[in-house]
């Protein structure tokens, strides 16, 4: 199985994580939701597979293409 | 007048106020977050308070550590500008409960135009065209039901709140059952209350707003109107006065009709009256920000008044005739624009430094910001990096003069919004005078191509 790195299009921080590690997501789906500058800013794949890991929390601070999650494809 | 002036806000607001109290003697007061030490309006200002870390919710919506302020520097005013606490009758009254005059019409006012659904019932009661409207929505049965007999496109409002946050369209009844529950919990986390309701979805509309002065003794006047069409995600980019392309006897009839209106209630300070225009000729009543406004300063350009030093007064107790000049009139065309740290076709946020900053100078250039060179724009607060305003006879003199203010406008370290309001200047419907709020996403179109 392939991985597929999930990454953070913009600086912010974590609001909520909607989705759980082993949830099967397809194309189009929100896995979490980013705060910044007042917006609340949905992360959504853009393949199918599973979730195998975030690699933030909520209330984290990310920056412009981290890493966020790990999918399994 | 007063003496000594707290300013509860940060940025471009803080920065223009602090000004508009030194013009008029006062004292000014301001307060920053742990994240606004550097802010450059600060010297300006005759004192600066700490009031907390950068979160909002500790410092500039901390209403404790907000009065503690003003009770220790034993200020007789109190500003709020935009956004924050400004439309809070709580805090209002807070306020005034310590004293303390806070410069904005009267608590029950903030309260009765701060519930969109019965502000919109006050002013259509009294004459003010609205377009069709629900109430507060039960549950989801009501929004199909109200949806009915609305009619589809419908757009979902949150009632406790307005400013353009956390409005979602639907096309038809599995799109507003979807949207529904995101706009509620939106709205629940803006405003603190899950009340949404619906409302027409106009196409191809446009946004005007009537600036509206009133004084503590009962009298209204208009400042006349200010074109607002250009916005992304129903926050406006791009403001003008006049309004281009309009009947000038319908815009003047509108602002005279809710100036009489605000009138007979009573209403007593500084507001805007926002409405959406339909191409049929009608204006819609959307809702009234009792408040200064951020495009307020279009306004000033093209009738010379000073809204800000207007509003100071009249929450002083002076009177509208000696407020205002006796004849009002506009004069040439103004445009502002609102450059945000975001990207210019996505329009996701872009925090940073700002390691070059050096906005545009000349003649009918005026920038509003609360940033200088080295300041840092954190994600904690809006976008908004600063306000662009230019002057001209005409309006198309005043498109040409902000392309090249924006051309000259040199920022680095941050994505900025200007190639979108570049392409927005540059479009023909734009140009033409032919603007309406679908008009940016024409414009990110025209720039992904």
């Amino acid at each position: 199985m392939a991985e597929e790195r999930v990454r953070s299009e913009m600086t912010g921080k974590v609001w909520k994580i909607v989705s759980s590690v082993g949830d099967k997501v397809s194309d189009g789906d929100e896995i979490m939701i980013l705060e910044s500058m007042k917006m609340e800013i949905p992360v959504m794949v853009d393949t199918d597979g599973t979730i195998k890991e975030f690699l933030v929390g909520e209330g984290d601070e990310v920056t412009e293409d981290q890493e966020i999650a790990i999918l399994d494809v | 007048m007063f003496e000594k002036v707290v300013v509860a806000n940060r940025g471009a607001a803080a920065a223009r106020i602090v000004r508009a109290l030194d013009g008029l003697g006062v004292k000014a007061v301001a307060l920053y977050s742990e994240a606004d030490r550097d802010a450059p309006y600060l010297a300006e200002a005759a004192e600066a308070h700490l009031i907390g870390e950068a979160a909002p919710t500790e410092s500039y919506l901390n209403q404790d550590a907000i009065l503690d302020v003003v009770k220790r520097v034993g200020a007789d005013g109190l500003h709020p500008g935009y956004g924050f606490l400004a439309e809070n009758p709580g805090f209002a009254a807070r306020v005034e409960a310590a004293g303390c005059r806070f410069i904005g019409p009267a608590a029950r006012w903030l309260e009765a135009m701060g519930h969109k659904t019965r502000a919109r019932d006050t002013m259509k009661e009294r004459g003010m065209p609205a377009g069709a409207g629900s109430g507060v929505l039960r549950d989801d049965e009501a929004a199909l039901a109200a949806a009915g007999e609305i009619g589809f496109p419908v757009l979902v409002k949150p009632a406790g709140g307005g400013g353009g946050i956390g409005m979602l369209p639907a096309r038809d009844s599995g799109q507003l059952l979807k949207v529904l529950g995101r706009a509620r919990s939106m709205a629940e986390r803006s405003f603190g209350t899950a009340e949404v309701y619906l409302e027409r979805l106009l196409e191809r509309p446009r946004h005007v707003e009537f600036q509206m002065v009133a004084d503590r003794h009962g009298n209204v006047r208009h400042l006349f109107e200010r074109d607002c069409s250009v916005q992304r995600r129903h926050q406006k980019v791009i403001e003008e006065a006049p309004a281009p392309a309009l009947a000038r006897e319908a815009v003047v009839a509108l602002a005279d009709s809710a100036a009489g209106i605000l009138g007979a209630m009573g209403y007593d300070n500084i507001g805007t009256v926002e409405t959406l225009y339909d191409g049929d000729g009608g204006f819609n009543f959307l809702e009234m920000n009792t408040r200064l406004q951020v495009e307020h300063g279009v306004t000033e350009e093209v009738t010379g008044v000073d809204i800000v030093a207007a509003q100071v007064k009249s929450a002083c107790g002076h009177r509208l005739d000696a407020i205002l000049p006796a004849d009002v009139e506009v004069s040439g065309h103004a445009i502002q624009a609102r450059v945000y740290a975001e990207d210019p076709i996505r329009f996701l946020p872009s925090p940073g430094p700002l390691d070059v900053f050096r906005p545009p100078r000349g003649d009918g250039i005026r920038v509003d910001t609360g940033y200088a060179e080295g300041s840092r724009i954190t994600p904690y607060y809006d976008p908004l990096v600063a306000k662009v305003i230019v002057h001209a006879d005409e309006r198309n003199g005043a498109i040409g003069k902000l392309r090249d203010a924006l051309d000259e406008f040199a920022i680095e370290g941050i994505k900025t919004n200007i190639p979108f309001i570049q392409a927005a200047l540059g479009n023909e419907s734009f140009v033409s005078g032919d603007v309406h709020t679908g008009l940016a996403e024409e414009v990110v179109a025209s720039l992904k191509a």
